[in-house]
């Protein structure tokens, strides 16, 4: 079992819980992932790692509530446990020789990219990041990049906080204004991923994207998770789950998403029934 | 005077029709009385060939003697002298090509039904005998054990009979290995599982999961944390692709993934359980091992209304076992031998179709088996919602990735001393289907056994 020490809401559909589990806390890196499940018959469900702390043997995650069985792990508090949490799976975030990074966040994007963004300033690269949300209760995260990030530019669809529009659009005037960096990281739902990609690649600012299908096991077994890069399957558990923004063929990475789009549908309604 | 009926006592089992629309077990087993009557067949033959194709050597002619003598007890202690899952091999082994196989009496009409008469001593025990006190003295040596299928599962009880304290590390939630999440529930039942585990965990074995040997520990780790000894049971887990066009199309499984949602997460419990899976009414599954057999009987339980094997090659290469083609067939199951998928066809991402092309055989090739080869302009198209891919797995890279020295072939498979099972790594050990490719339990079990004594033998100097 797996306890959980502390619990955070962050939004309406964010939750944070730091959970202790020796074996992932004494080894994983940023950009790796874990999966957890709960219940007797419960799903497997990846999830990044958004910080790790090696002397409490603690992981924190991070966790939007999208389907049931996050609805579930939403109703767990302080001291209740996981069944199963299993990793680090995947690989390292891989990091280039970079002076200047630019990191991109998305929703919920921000709870993987802060390990990274976070271990790269302690290594002495200067980091700027974007991050966006739908409303200001979206964004999340903010005060903790703010602690070694450069500059921190705010996007929200709605203006409620920072600046209204697209991260895209502050990518864009970063590059227009001759801002340089050596590389861009961006985690995010996939379609800002892609549009990211295709605003950074006109002006090869290099890209990297981490990459979250479905998948069960994390460790290789099952291949759900393929992903075609660079025009070779790969699988993110495995290989992944960052890849070169560049090369990932998004538009199947989000039809591969939509496989279980029915039966989601029908579980929930089940459990909205219950 | 020995039964000289040239037949098998039948084996009871559930009618096709019903049975390919449940998950419980296919055949029942025998009676106490049908048991006695088959074991009566054996003639207890001087040389006792069944033993040479036993891939652990269980001392065949002398359980089966106490099984048509009545005492299903002893005849247990005897299988369990060399077996430690008889309920799982009387099930899953392929006896045809092992002990049946050299049954004198299969040269005049049927061998001796060795593998049904194993399962019913096995199941008889786990119903009636008595749990035994176990007195076992610990030598104060550790091995870790990474894998629990039937490699992991044989080599670890060995040692803790020899008295080491063994850990198990697994890296799925629940112990297992390919008998937990591959082989499904009408052939090998969970429950069964959970029982020959429990033999395991009760000779002092523990059982480590969520724990993934190259990820969450490396091979180094353990002997750091103190273990003298490391036994890799990994398996082959990684799923092989066709690399044909549509293979990234919704609807297409590889047999791991599919296998997995329906056996380790309960998909067979439809609405019941949160793992989904998509069957759809028409299923083509390319490949004809076990694997495949067990994919296609899961699609047809789960509601599908035409299933498929399609095969590149003959009837007389079809590797799975022979009773399992024939199950198949009885359930309806449509065999497409030589037939060759050339792309996987689709329609807004969804599959919609798999492209075959037939096959005739020509000369032998390098697996000594007949090589298909094309017939030009015979392509046509199986109309399917959903594919499964189910040619073949080869080792998780996982492990060789994050051990130095331990050298792996080409293909991935780890290399080992034949006579020991130990890889060029010192004190590590290998077996099963990690250091085969795929192969089968009983195999596996072997090696885990053979590892075991040499294990046994390296450190018992130390």
């Amino acid at each position: 079992m797996y306890k959980i020490l502390k619990k955070e809401i962050m939004n309406e559909a964010v939750i944070m819980m730091e959970v202790d589990a020796p074996y992932v806390a004494a080894r994983c890196e940023a950009g790796q992932f874990v999966i957890v499940r709960l219940g007797e018959d419960g799903e497997r469900i990846p999830l990044t790692i958004a910080d790790f702390d090696r002397e409490k043997n603690s992981v924190t995650i991070i966790f939007q509530v999208v389907g049931y069985s996050t609805e579930q792990y939403a109703k767990l508090e302080e001291g209740d446990a996981f069944d199963d949490f299993v990793g680090p799976l995947g690989q390292p975030a891989p990091f280039g020789k970079w002076n200047r990074v630019l990191g991109v966040a998305g929703g919920v994007g921000s709870a993987p990219l802060y390990p990274q963004l976070k271990k790269l300033s302690e290594m002495g690269v200067e980091c700027d990041v974007i991050i966006g949300g739908r409303s200001a209760e979206f964004v999340i995260l903010a005060e903790k990049f703010a602690k070694f990030c450069k500059n921190v530019y705010i996007m929200t669809d709605d203006g409620t906080l920072g600046e209204q529009g697209l991260v895209t659009k502050k990518i864009q005037e970063l590059l227009d204004a001759g801002e340089k960096y050596d590389h861009c990281i961006a985690i995010g739902p996939l379609v800002m991923m892609k549009f990211v990609v295709a605003t950074t690649k006109p002006a090869d600012l290099h890209t990297t994207v981490s990459l979250n299908p479905i998948m069960i096991d994390g460790t290789g077994m099952c291949g759900g998770c393929r992903v075609t890069v660079g025009g070779e399957t790969k699988f993110a558990c495995v290989d992944g789950p960052d890849f070169d923004g560049f090369l990932v063929d998004f538009d199947e990475c989000m039809k591969r998403q939509t496989f279980y789009k029915e039966e989601e549908h029908a579980c929930r309604m089940r459990n909205a029934a219950n | 005077m020995a039964n000289m009926s040239p037949t098998k006592v039948p084996m009871p089992q559930q009618d096709p029709d019903i049975r390919n629309k449940n998950f419980d077990e296919v055949a029942t087993g025998y009676t106490a009385e049908m048991a006695m009557e088959e074991a009566s067949r054996c003639i207890n033959c001087k040389n006792k060939p069944c033993m040479t194709g036993c891939p652990v050597n269980v001392p065949i002619p002398g359980f089966i003697e106490k099984v048509a003598a009545g005492d299903f007890e002893a005849a247990y202690e005897i299988i369990t002298s060399e077996n430690a899952l008889p309920a799982i091999c009387g099930r899953v082994c392929p006896q045809e090509n092992q002990c049946e196989g050299k049954c004198i009496r299969g040269i005049k009409g049927e061998a001796v039904s060795i593998g049904r008469l194993e399962r019913f001593v096995a199941d008889y025990h786990m119903q009636n005998g008595k749990k035994q006190e176990l007195n076992i003295e610990k030598n104060g040596k550790r091995v870790a054990v990474v894998g629990s299928g039937p490699a992991g599962i044989t080599c670890a009880g060995e040692l803790a009979k020899k008295g080491y304290d063994v850990t198990i590390f697994e890296a799925l939630h629940k112990a297992g290995g390919v008998l937990s999440y591959g082989i499904p529930e009408f052939r090998l039942p969970k429950s069964l599982v959970a029982k020959e585990l429990e033999n395991v965990t009760d000779m002092g074995v523990k059982i480590e999961t969520n724990v993934v040997i190259g990820r969450s520990l490396t091979v180094d780790d353990l002997f750091e944390r103190g273990f003298n000894a490391v036994f890799l049971g990994t398996g082959a887990g990684l799923p092989n692709f066709l690399r044909i066009p549509g293979e990234n199309l919704l609807g297409v499984y590889s047999a791991n993934e599919f296998l997995t949602r329906v056996n380790l997460m309960k998909g067979y419990k439809k609405d019941a359980v949160p793992t989904p899976v998509k069957v759809g009414k028409k299923v083509a599954v390319v490949g004809a091992g076990n694997v495949a057999t067990d994919a296609a009987r899961t699609a047809k339980r789960l509601g599908a209304e035409e299933v498929y094997i399609v095969y590149r090659r003959g009837a007389e290469e079809v590797p799975a076992r022979a009773e399992e083609v024939e199950h198949a067939k009885e359930e309806g199951v449509i065999f497409k031998l030589l037939n060759n998928p050339v792309a996987i066809h689709g329609e807004d991402g969804w599959v919609k179709g798999i492209e075959v092309v037939e096959q005739q055989l020509g000369e032998p090739d390098a697996s000594g088996r007949r090589r298909p080869e094309p017939i030009e302009g015979s392509n046509y198209v199986i109309d399917v919602e959903t594919v499964v891919i189910a040619i073949g797995q080869s080792p998780n890279p996982l492990i060789r990735q994050t051990t130095e020295g331990l050298e792996t072939q080409k293909w991935g498979g780890i290399i080992v001393e034949e006579e020991t099972n130990e890889t060029t790594r010192k004190n590590v050990y290998a077996g099963g289907d990690v250091v085969t490719g795929a192969a089968t339990v009983i195999l596996a079990m072997g090696a885990g056994k053979k590892a075991a004594k040499a294990i046994d033998e390296s450190l018992k100097e130390m």
